[in-house]
């Protein structure tokens, strides 16, 4: 039990690892807040303001742990479609009321608005909203900015552009037009190369830092004016004193009329959904498996989004990029998204004057990259698995949602849902005798386990029910959720189901769904969970140059060689590199029985949500005893040496100064770490090629580069394995 | 308190392919209780309608069973409702119509009626057979109320006399007890604290009730106590369900009114979805 006084002490422990987070992910927050807000056609500070705002009170009456707060892709569309409809001040007044909706929608324990929304129509609104910026922003990326009445059209004039900026004469528009196209390409393969100096900062801020420095290459170097068109540069950002003299009034004279309450809605539906999914991401996320507070969050943003209103911000939500880098940075609780606040009004106060260096065009790539990540095809393809008449509630949402808008988007994709449903189920009253009947019964079992059986159907209509009773399970117990009197499972319970049994496993506990199998065969239910099953696809027989090859070391080395995936991967889940990842699968294997030591290909992610990013990568594992401490050992350079300023421990062997300078060892036991260091273990690792080595309890972690290894650098790796073995399991 | 013992059984018949086996069904109870059965028939008496009640109650004649026929014409539930009044019947059996589907059955609005409106213990039958289908698991409920010993007692009567192996008294704790909503770890933490001193609490109270039950009914029996978190009278059903439970043993409901039909609550869940037999202790 951590009490409140060690909680504390580890809370100033932490604190200069969140700062540095905080660091890296104001980073990002800068040139987001200010494409976002550009996006949706308000004054380009509204962003940073809003990310300030939300940084600042969320992390102090939030109810999640390493969540970044500030303004949300999904919003854009909204914000957009109220600016033009109210102007601006009349938005201001129109976030300020979401926000007061979101606060009552929190004290009444509704935030979870999204519980009740089939998985896929969001999926269709995620990848519309997505559309409608990558299709407004497409333009203004290639220099090309035109107005057109909705977000088909903007599509559909995506070729048109093409053509335009081929037939590009003036010089301003081509390096504008060449500024964008090179950013994309940032926001694109930035997350392919896998370098710890890049990948310190993030993709956006390369973008921003590039562009500041060329425009001061042209001012003070070649003394001549900026190539890039001005009218494609970021507008005059004010500074400090002007932000804080020129705070707009909201104009709440609309309050009475229509198209003011539907922006309302509009915008507290969207939050609350891009909120709450983020949330719901970031927690998967959590090195701590922490269980978010959604409904104090709720009311956190709500207050935050009325105070962002009123000092001319946008609505405050959760956002996943940016959480997804928190994590990965090493943020451990709220205090990093208040430095992320922080961090912004240092940026804001100290260089205000150097952003309208930025390209515009750059900045909207960044926008049209999120906008591509949103709508990006594996997510069809994804949909396409589970399903066939699950593409349609997507499409029908995605069509809706672009042709009329997001409300009646959302509300299509309801409909879709739930016809097909009926039709699916050839039954109406089973719907509706049975919605408001509490069809979930838990009871515990004497052994200790929970059993949940289930009746009737269980659908987006109902699932909060089902929800509730998991939610009031502590996540280390066994529960059975038995399915068998139920006459139809959707997919949105499926998806979910498989949420919390991921979540249950991280924590120790176990899922089991039982009773589906007699559902599937008895009314060809469509949503079985056949979709989770591993994919084969590898055909033995059509093996790959590098297979071959590694076929042959197999034989070399006396081992067997597995092509296959393989999904058991236990054994690494308790190393601390993949407490922020999330294992796919390895496959490609050499092993051998009987030998503690196995090299394998393994596909991992990071992030979640639209922030995933997969790797493959090379590793060696090695078995040991149990009594192995629990280390990282990395090559120490430049980074290693800012992450101990950062607070981060670097533990020095004795009598050994040469590895305590070349190597940066971490670890929580340092003197069970300095005995298993002896000079025959220090003498090994000085004298051979560097490798990130960590241990969990029963077994080291080797590999060197986050990509798949070339055959040379698997024989290295064996051959190191094989040394290290040798050393490290002495009888 | 002693358990109802049931003197009188009555069962309404009708001309439905389910008369041999309500029949059966009830004259099979009667004997095991040693009771007197009077069959209540909503129509005019006729010598033909007679000649087939007692043929089918013949074989049960043979072992020593005693019954009545009754014959009055009017409004069905009125007429049973006032022949139990009348004969001083304990028990009223009623069967049960069948889905189309194998899994569910419902009763029709005059059974329901006359369930709603019975002043004695009424047996709800779902798969009234010819021959005899063992009952081997009862349901009790546990709920805190005063007629739950005399149920719980009941239960272990009849339980006693049907030979069945197991019992299982179930205490439905509404949600509402647990006043805690989880929101998080540390809420949780709270929730599954109180959930477990309720538990401890209602199985205390269970405890004390079957401490009461004379020994000879509990004799050769599992006995079983289970709280279950969830909405009162519609749990228990389901649970019964899952449980495989053969016989589900209720208190009778305090007093119907019109809106108990809007808002479904305790009796009429099970009344909709019967999940097995029932038995409704007065």
């Amino acid at each position: 039990m951590n009490t409140k006084e060690t909680s504390f002490v580890g809370f100033i422990k932490d604190l200069p690892k969140n700062m540095f987070s905080g660091l890296v992910v104001s980073l990002i927050a800068l040139p987001l807040g200010l494409g976002l807000a550009m996006a949706s056609e308000a004054p380009p500070i509204a962003g940073v303001i809003t990310a300030i705002v939300g940084g600042v009170i969320v992390s102090i009456l939030g109810g999640s742990f390493v969540t970044i707060s500030g303004p949300g892709n999904g919003l854009v569309g909204v914000v957009l479609v109220a600016i033009t409809t109210l102007g601006m001040t009349a938005t201001y007044a129109a976030i300020i009321c979401s926000g007061i909706i979101l606060v009552i929608l929190g004290f009444l324990r509704l935030g979870k608005l999204a519980d009740y929304f089939p998985s896929s129509a969001i999926q269709g609104m995620l990848a519309a909203i997505g559309l409608i910026i990558l299709g407004k922003q497409f333009h203004i990326m290639l220099a090309n900015k035109i107005v057109r009445a909705n977000g088909i059209e903007y599509l559909l004039e995506i070729p048109n552009t093409l053509l335009t900026v081929i037939n590009f004469q003036e010089t301003g528009l081509i390096y504008a037009a060449f500024a964008g196209v090179l950013s994309l390409g940032v926001m694109v393969f930035y997350s392919k190369i896998r370098n710890k100096y890049l990948q310190l900062i993030p993709a956006p801020m390369w973008i921003v830092l590039v562009s500041v420095g060329f425009s001061y290459y042209y001012e003070l170097i070649l003394k001549m004016p900026n190539p890039i068109s001005s009218a494609y540069m970021i507008p005059a950002i004010p500074n400090i004193q002007e932000i804080i003299t020129n705070i707009p009034t909201p104009n709440f004279e609309m309050v009475g009329t229509l198209p003011f309450w539907s922006s309302v809605i509009a915008l507290t539906l969207i939050a609350s959904i891009e909120s709450l999914l983020s949330i719901k991401a970031v927690d998967k996320l959590d090195v701590r498996k922490r269980r978010s507070n959604v409904n104090k969050d709720i009311k956190a943003l709500g207050l935050a989004t009325v105070v962002s209103g009123f000092l001319g911000g946008l609505n405050v939500v959760t956002v996943i990029a940016r959480s997804s880098v928190n994590v990965n940075n090493g943020g451990s609780n709220r205090s990093s998204n208040l430095f992320h606040a922080l961090f912004l009004v240092v940026f804001i106060v100290l260089f205000s004057t150097e952003l309208t260096r930025i390209p515009l065009t750059a900045l909207m790539a960044i926008l049209v990259f999120t906008g591509y990540k949103l709508a990006s095809p594996d997510v069809v393809r994804r949909i396409f698995t589970i399903g066939k008449e699950q593409l349609i509630i997507f499409f029908a949402t995605l069509f809706v949602t672009l042709k009329v808008g997001l409300i009646s988007g959302i509300i299509a994709g309801l409909i879709a849902t739930f016809i097909i449903h009926i039709v699916v189920t050839k039954s109406v009253t089973l719907f509706i005798k049975n919605i408001l009947k509490p069809n979930v019964l838990m009871f515990k079992e004497e052994n200790g386990s929970y059993f949940l059986s289930v009746k009737h159907f269980c659908s987006f209509l109902n699932f909060n029910l089902l929800k509730n009773k998991l939610e009031a399970i502590p996540e280390k117990s066994d529960v059975i959720v038995d399915f068998s009197l139920c006459g139809f499972v959707d997919h949105s319970v499926m998806e979910n189901i498989h949420d919390y049994q991921e979540l249950f496993h991280k924590k120790g506990g176990n899922i089991g769904v039982i009773g589906l199998d007699i559902l599937g065969t008895k009314s060809e239910h469509p949503f079985a969970l056949r979709r989770l099953l591993p994919l084969q696809n590898m055909i033995p027989d059509n093996k790959t140059k590098r297979q071959k090859s590694l076929e042959l070391i197999a034989t070399d080395f006396e081992l067997t060689y597995k092509p296959l995936k393989r999904r058991n991967t236990e054994f690494l889940e308790n190393f601390i590199y993949f407490k922020t990842k999330k294992i796919e699968h390895i496959f490609n294997q050499l092993s051998a029985k009987n030998d503690p030591c196995r090299l394998f290909d393994i596909t991992f992610s990071e992030g979640e949500f639209i922030a995933k990013e997969v790797v493959r990568s090379t590793m060696l594992y090695i078995k040991t005893s149990q009594n192995v401490p629990v280390f990282t050992l990395d090559r120490e350079g430049f980074l290693e040496r800012l992450y101990v300023l950062a607070g981060y421990r670097d533990i020095d062997i004795k009598n050994h100064a040469d590895f305590s300078k070349r190597f940066y060892l971490r670890g929580e036991n340092t003197q069970e770490i300095r005995a298993l260091f002896t000079d025959e273990l220090v003498r090994f690792f000085e004298s051979n090629a560097y490798y990130h080595i960590e241990s969990s309890k029963d077994g080291l972690l080797v590999f060197s580069k986050e990509r798949i290894a070339s055959i040379k650098e698997i024989k290295a790796l064996l051959d190191f394995g094989v040394r290290l073995n040798a050393i490290i399991n002495k009888p | 308190m002693n358990a109802i013992a049931f003197k009188t059984i009555g069962i309404g018949v009708t001309f439905s392919p389910n008369l041999e086996a309500n029949i059966n069904e009830a004259a099979r109870f009667a004997l095991c209780f040693g009771s007197k059965l009077v069959l209540i028939h909503v129509g005019e008496a006729s010598e033909k309608k007679s000649n087939t009640f007692i043929k089918f109650l013949s074989p049960f004649k043979a072992e020593g069973l005693e019954f009545e026929l009754l014959f009055k014409s009017g409004d069905p539930v009125d007429v049973i409702l006032s022949s139990t009044k009348e004969r001083n019947v304990d028990l009223l059996i009623i069967g049960a119509l069948q889905k189309e589907n194998f899994l569910k059955y419902y009763l029709g609005s005059i059974a329901r009626k006359i369930t709603r409106q019975a002043n004695c213990s009424v047996l709800l039958l779902i798969n009234p057979s010819i021959e005899r289908i063992p009952c081997k698991h009862i349901v009790v409920n546990g709920l805190k109320d005063p007629k739950t010993k005399e149920t719980v007692t009941t239960a272990f009567l009849v339980g006693h006399k049907l030979g069945v192996d197991k019992i299982t008294v179930v205490e439905e704790i509404d949600q509402d007890e647990v006043s805690v909503n989880v929101d998080d770890d540390k809420s949780l933490r709270k929730s599954t604290i109180i959930k477990e001193r309720l538990r401890l609490r209602e199985g205390a109270r269970v405890k004390k009730i079957l401490n009461t039950i004379p020994e000879n009914f509990t004799k050769n029996m599992v006995i079983k106590s289970q709280p279950i978190f969830g909405k009162r009278g519609y749990s228990i059903g389901h649970y019964a369900q899952v449980a495989r439970a053969d016989l589900l043993v209720m208190n009778a409901p305090a007093k119907m009114t019109f809106w108990d039909r809007v808002f479904p609550h305790d009796i009429e869940h099970i009344l909709t979805e019967l999940p097995t037999d029932v038995l409704i202790v007065q």
